[in-house]
């Protein structure tokens, strides 16, 4: 029997290599509205930094387990539509670059050292930098974009850079990929370094 | 099995030969007459993310409730939202950013922490919100005269879509399944949020 289940596990990649390809439809007359979708879409995969932290937010999401590789994902769109919310309404943050840099690095080396805090401490601290990543995008936002369709392409890029995360993070299971993971959460931690130089000097 | 006797197909070429002696304009291709005011109605709630985001959701939660909640909210939402129409042509003036932002925001939030409603609750919501957004729909329809028609197809189609989605969540048995309906509530309302800061931009 098909189950809806399967029918999802089959439909996935097809979805996801679908918005990933997304062209602008002029088919009908809103067409500044596929415009802005694909503008909040291509937002969040075109920050080196954001994409690396986001990643990482699956990869450790898949080490801790259950119920974590769900919580993270859950919490970390909403704080950081809260976070683009303070930027849209021009509320200060003074040193937004700095802290996407430190969450690279500090989930960087979560995932390295395979750290396992609480539930709570890790939702936490997840939560704490998506403010940042959130802040950034939202002060950064073009002018003259449908703003929910925009809101729609933004927030699903980042689930999906979770959903990429989390399925690179399936390989924990073999002794060989728990290697691969902290070696990749090296990397995500030394990239944070980079980026911190950068937002420092 | 069918068969073709030499009169039928004698009858048949008559026909066909009246009806090529008597062309009429074809309106095949709907550029002059639009896709009619139904068709206008059900497509309306198609492309209108401010009104189909809501409806998703609200089935989305209907569908994790279970089957009387689907059902509840199957002919609730279409119904309120057909009066809240009729409502909003008779009468109506008003702007709807803000009831989108406040329904992605509210039922974002309940699909993503899977609130346990009880039927009436989630009946009253499906009310409240055909209520709300039909009322904004009728107000923006009434310029263009197409009313009654145009929500009668906009009711249909926000059927069509609520049992879809109810008859696909509804089913979800493993944990990861439904976890995946408690991300998409998270980014409704993530959606929200940001809309909601889209709304303050604008008017700063």
């Amino acid at each position: 029997m098909r189950t809806p289940e399967k029918l999802l596990r089959r439909l996935l990649p097809l979805l996801l290599a679908t918005l990933w390809w997304t062209q602008t439809l002029f088919a009908h007359a809103q067409h500044g509205e596929s415009a802005s979708f694909r503008t909040g879409f291509q937002h969040p995969v075109s920050g080196f930094d954001h994409v690396l932290a986001m990643m990482a937010v699956g990869l450790w999401g898949a080490q801790l387990g259950a119920p974590a590789i769900w919580l993270l994902p859950v919490a970390f769109p909403m704080v950081m539509a809260m976070g683009g919310m303070l930027g849209l309404m021009g509320v200060p943050l003074p040193g937004t670059e700095i802290g996407i840099a430190a969450s690279a690095i500090l989930l960087g080396s979560a995932v390295m050292l395979e750290l396992r805090p609480p539930h709570v401490v890790a939702a936490a601290v997840v939560t704490f930098f998506a403010i940042f990543h959130g802040y950034a995008h939202g002060a950064e936002l073009p002018p003259g974009q449908n703003g929910l369709v925009y809101s729609m392409g933004f927030v699903i890029a980042t689930g999906c850079l979770h959903a990429i995360g989390i399925s690179v993070g399936v390989i924990h299971r073999w002794s060989w990929g728990q290697t691969l993971l902290r070696t990749a959460g090296g990397a995500v931690a030394g990239a944070g370094a980079f980026f911190m130089w950068r937002a420092l000097y | 099995m069918f068969r073709c006797t030499r009169s039928d197909a004698a009858i048949a070429g008559a026909i066909a030969m009246a009806m090529a002696m008597s062309p009429a304009r074809v309106e095949a291709h709907l550029n002059s007459t639009g896709l009619g005011p139904v068709y206008d109605g059900a497509v309306h709630l198609l492309l209108s993310p401010e009104d189909l985001v809501p409806a998703f959701a609200l089935a989305l939660l209907a569908g994790l409730r279970g089957v009387r909640h689907g059902r509840s909210t199957l002919f609730a939402l279409p119904a309120a939202w057909l009066l809240g129409g009729l409502v909003g042509i008779a009468a109506g003036s008003g702007s709807g950013t803000t009831t989108t932002v406040v329904s992605l925001l509210v039922l974002g939030t309940l699909v993503a922490s899977d609130a346990r409603l009880s039927l009436t609750m989630l009946t009253l919501l499906a009310v409240s919100l055909g209520l709300v957004h039909g009322f904004v729909n009728g107000v923006g329809m009434r310029p263009f005269g197409v009313g009654v028609q145009a929500l009668i197809g906009l009711a249909a189609a926000l059927f069509v879509l609520t049992a879809l989605v109810v008859a696909f969540v509804v089913q979800l048995r493993q944990s990861w399944s439904r976890m995946a309906v408690r991300v998409l509530g998270s980014w409704i309302a993530a959606s929200g949020l940001l809309m909601l800061g889209w709304v303050v931009h604008a008017r700063s």
